[in-house]
């Protein structure tokens, strides 16, 4: 199967005052593989993907979704046509339960297709709970979850709302061993349904999954390639290591 | 008369009030800026500074400038200490959140409007100026006490200008107004200043009013005018922006006072809080203050 | 379990209706009117809430939305002698579009600024009163011609100066607001309203235009509160400036925060307990709305789920 562009940008930048924060990104993104965006402190990866999802203007520069431009369009316009992003700081309704917070998710999905019936909804929502493993905690709120549960929550309501691409924000950022090999795993099960954009500090994490990985330094990139390829890469070794 | 000699009595009566309007701005402004919150209840305490200055004038039957005087010391003291008790007993409890404290603000209102009801009842009471005297220009006579007004108003705020940009407790406020938890970490005691602030945000309405109170009369219902012309002129000139304070409080005095000699009072207001809301909405840091941060 | 609390709501709100119904028959005169005027003024706390109350927005400017009701229907019934029907119909219209126009502008912005910029509009309606004075006569107000004092509908003729037919009408009014209400809230909006409450940013982030869905929860609202001041109008025959004032904005957040803020039923309670208290206050002083200040400051320091609020996280979790 020859492999379909799902997202490409094309002379992304973003200007911060004087600060280039992204600068003149061409960025392909092939459906149905995981990508690890990857980068020292600072280097852009958050504007980037802010880029991405909308949530910020560039500067300069287009984004295309598969094959449309989509610069113009606003957060909410994107994640109805399949752009998904799960936030780097946990940011659950705390004080509602798991199965409101999943149930907002899917009926935002669900509502793309028409008026939302309510059983459809408790499906949608069981299922994406289900995935991450918090069937049982689904009537708790989500303030009162774990941590390490909180953030599988946000994974859910990622999932809930059916996305194309889902881009997930350090994703595994401040959980313990035995919750990160669970999440590797939940990542791959995604991955079957949708193009992951991932994230990510945590090095054997982006090794074990990723297909290909892009490196961002000082808003631009600097490589990409199959894990492999950027492990010998010296230019990166540099990036991470010197400066 | 000529339309020359209306434009300067016009002009006299939007300076007079530009002088008043820009200290009960300043005030309203300075507590916004430091503590981040909108007091509603500004204009009360402007209105019991006027309703304690007639206390203090009436009761003590001293000569009219003694008793003035005496009201400019006693009536700021002791409105500064009924906001400083409202500051510790409400807003310091509700943690200054935005919504919480601007409800609980107007219910100060309230409870400060309908007490002075209570105590000093509902009819207007005029206070003696200290000294009688009408300057005798071409067209018409003007009081000599509504110029010493203006003059004491650009005093004061020399010394507020003064205190905020070159003294230490100047330095503290705008600390804290810069970032309130760097300051604390600095050791300046944000809890404490807070509390004086929101104090002499009131006092400087106070003293705005027991310097009025001899052109205009104490009334227990005065306290609304003044508060949403401050609000205007705070927005107009920035929130937190002393120098766009000062400015819109001359522009919407000056306009005021002159839209008001020729056209109706009513239609000046309401034309001038249109655009204010307008502004807020369009262009929120304001028209003359420095960007918002 | 979902089923069975579905149906515990719908008892709970069909007895709070069939109650009112009752209380007809045993009030005395006096009370009779003052739960019909209740009545009416709960409506206009019901839509304050829905804006407020669950989606997280206070506007210091609602009595705007009321006096646009008021003045479409008196207005309209005064100068141009149109009939009730027809009047209460220009009311609400009035009301409807005053909350577009107004939502459209005020909901660029948010927090603080947006309580502000509320307040600063309603009080251009209220000096708008003031100034075409010719129209309204002010703060005196009109007293509503006899030909709006009835109205023949499916050929009956109605008249309002029938104590009973305006409490009923009230009831019916109410009634309806409380369904309409209850839909929103319990529907697939209400669940997007409260998650704007909750976090926007999050909110805009699921894929909601939160801008939109704001603007119709305004809307709702808007045009709620012109339904009953629409009905004040026409039921007790009296318009003024007083309806336009900063205090009757107040007085629709005071009574949502009393009764529970994002309670269906908190709005009627607050509004009930307000209005009673009040009542019985000023017969002792002139300064009653020093109970007004007194609440305010109570509610939001010791209190701030208000009555059916604090009910709902102790005890009745199923309340919606």
């Amino acid at each position: 199967m020859a492999a379909v562009t799902l997202l490409h940008t094309k002379g992304l930048s973003r200007r911060f005052g004087g600060l280039k924060a992204v600068q003149n990104v061409d960025f392909d993104l092939k459906q149905g593989e995981i990508r690890a965006l990857i980068g020292p402190n600072g280097a852009g990866k958050t504007t980037f993907v802010s880029l991405l999802s909308g949530r910020i203007v560039p500067s300069e520069g287009q984004v295309f979704f598969e094959g449309e431009e989509v610069t113009g369009d606003p957060a909410w316009r994107r994640v109805r046509k399949g752009i998904a992003y799960t936030f780097q700081i946990t940011s659950v309704y705390a004080k509602l339960t798991a199965y409101e917070n999943v149930a907002l998710a899917a009926q935002s999905a669900l509502s793309r297709s028409g008026a939302v019936r309510k059983k459809d909804l408790d499906r949608a929502v069981a299922e994406a709970i289900e995935k991450v493993g918090l069937s049982d905690r689904a009537r708790m709120k989500a303030g009162e979850l774990s941590y390490g549960h909180q953030r599988l929550l946000e994974v859910a309501m990622g999932l809930a709302l059916r996305p194309k691409l889902l881009m997930l924000d350090e994703p595994t950022q401040g959980l313990s061993d035995a919750e990160i090999d669970n999440f590797c795993n939940l990542v791959r099960d995604i991955a079957r349904t949708a193009t992951i954009l991932l994230i990510e500090h945590n090095m054997p994490v982006v090794m074990q999954l990723a297909d290909s990985i892009t490196v961002l330094n000082a808003g631009e990139i600097l490589a990409n390639g199959t894990p492999a390829e950027i492990r010998a890469n010296p230019a990166v070794q540099a990036a991470y290591l010197g400066s | 008369m000529d339309l020359g000699p209306f434009l300067v009595l016009a002009t006299l009566e939007g300076l007079l009030q530009a002088a008043v309007l820009t200290l009960i701005a300043l005030g309203l402004s300075l507590v916004f800026g430091v503590m981040r919150i909108v007091n509603v209840a500004h204009g009360e305490f402007y209105m019991l500074g006027a309703v304690i200055a007639w206390f203090v004038a009436s009761l003590l039957s001293l000569h009219p400038a003694v008793g003035f005087f005496l009201a400019l010391v006693i009536s700021p003291l002791l409105v500064g200490l009924v906001a400083y008790a409202s500051e510790r007993l409400i807003l310091k409890r509700l943690k200054y959140d935005p919504e919480a404290t601007i409800v609980a603000t107007i219910g100060m209102l309230y409870v400060i409007q309908q007490v002075v009801l209570i105590g000093f009842g509902p009819d207007a009471r005029p206070v003696e100026a200290p000294f009688y005297y009408r300057i005798r220009l071409p067209w018409f006579g003007y009081s000599a006490y509504n110029l010493f007004v203006m003059a004491a108003a650009v005093v004061l705020l020399i010394g507020c200008w003064y205190i905020l940009t070159r003294t230490r407790l100047g330095l503290i406020m705008r600390a804290t107004q810069f970032d309130s938890e760097t300051a604390q970490a600095f050791g300046i005691p944000v809890d404490k200043v807070y509390g004086y602030v929101f104090a002499a945000g009131a006092m400087l309405a106070a003293v705005a009013a027991v310097l009025i109170v001899p052109i205009r009369q104490a009334h227990y219902l005065m306290g609304l005018d003044p508060l949403l012309l401050s609000f205007i002129v705070v927005i107009i000139g920035g929130l937190g922006s002393l120098r766009g304070t000062v400015v819109a409080a001359l522009i919407i005095g000056l306009s005021d006072g002159i839209i008001s000699v020729f056209f109706s009072p009513t239609l000046a207001k309401m034309l001038s809080t249109l655009l204010v809301a307008l502004v807020l909405v369009f262009k929120p840091e304001g028209l003359f203050g420095a960007k918002a941060r | 379990m979902r089923q069975h609390s579905a149906f515990k709501v719908v008892g709970l709100h069909l007895a709070v209706i069939v109650l009112f119904f009752l209380a007809q028959f045993v009030l005395p005169e006096y009370h009779h009117l003052a739960v019909t005027r209740v009545m009416i003024l709960a409506i206009f706390a019901l839509g304050y809430n829905l804006l407020f109350g669950y989606t997280g927005l206070l506007s210091l400017g609602h009595a705007l939305f009321f006096a646009a009701g008021l003045y479409g229907a008196g207005l309209t019934a005064f100068h141009l002698g149109w009939s009730v029907p027809a009047a209460f119909a220009a009311g609400v219209g009035a009301g409807f579009f005053a909350s577009l126009v107004i939502g459209v502008v005020a909901l660029r912005t948010s927090g603080v600024a947006f309580m502000i910029v509320t307040m600063m509009f309603s009080q251009v309606a209220y000096l708008a009163s003031l100034y075409f004075t010719t129209y309204t006569r002010g703060e005196e107000g009109l007293v509503m011609p006899e030909a709006a004092r009835h109205f023949d509908l499916f050929g009956v003729t109605f008249s309002l100066t029938d104590p009973s037919l305006r409490y009923n009408i009230a009831l019916l009014l109410l009634a309806v607001t409380l369904i309409v209400i209850l839909i929103v809230v319990r529907g697939p909006m209400g669940r997007v309203l409260i998650a704007i409450r909750e976090n926007e940013p999050r909110t805009l982030m699921l894929g909601y235009n939160t801008f939109l869905i704001k603007l119709k929860a305004f809307v709702i609202s808007g045009t709620i509160s012109s339904v009953a001041g629409a009905a004040y109008a026409l039921l007790f025959a009296y318009v003024g400036s007083s309806f336009a004032s900063i205090q009757y904005s107040i007085e629709a957040l005071l009574f949502t925060l009393l009764g529970g803020a994002g309670t269906v039923l908190g709005p009627i309670l607050g509004t009930f307990a307000m209005f009673y208290l009040i009542d019985i206050v000023s017969g002792f002083t002139v300064a009653y709305l020093l109970v007004t200040g007194i609440a305010l400051i109570a509610l939001v320091l010791f209190f701030p789920k208000g009555i059916l609020g604090t009910i709902r996280e102790r005890w009745m979790t199923w309340l919606p």
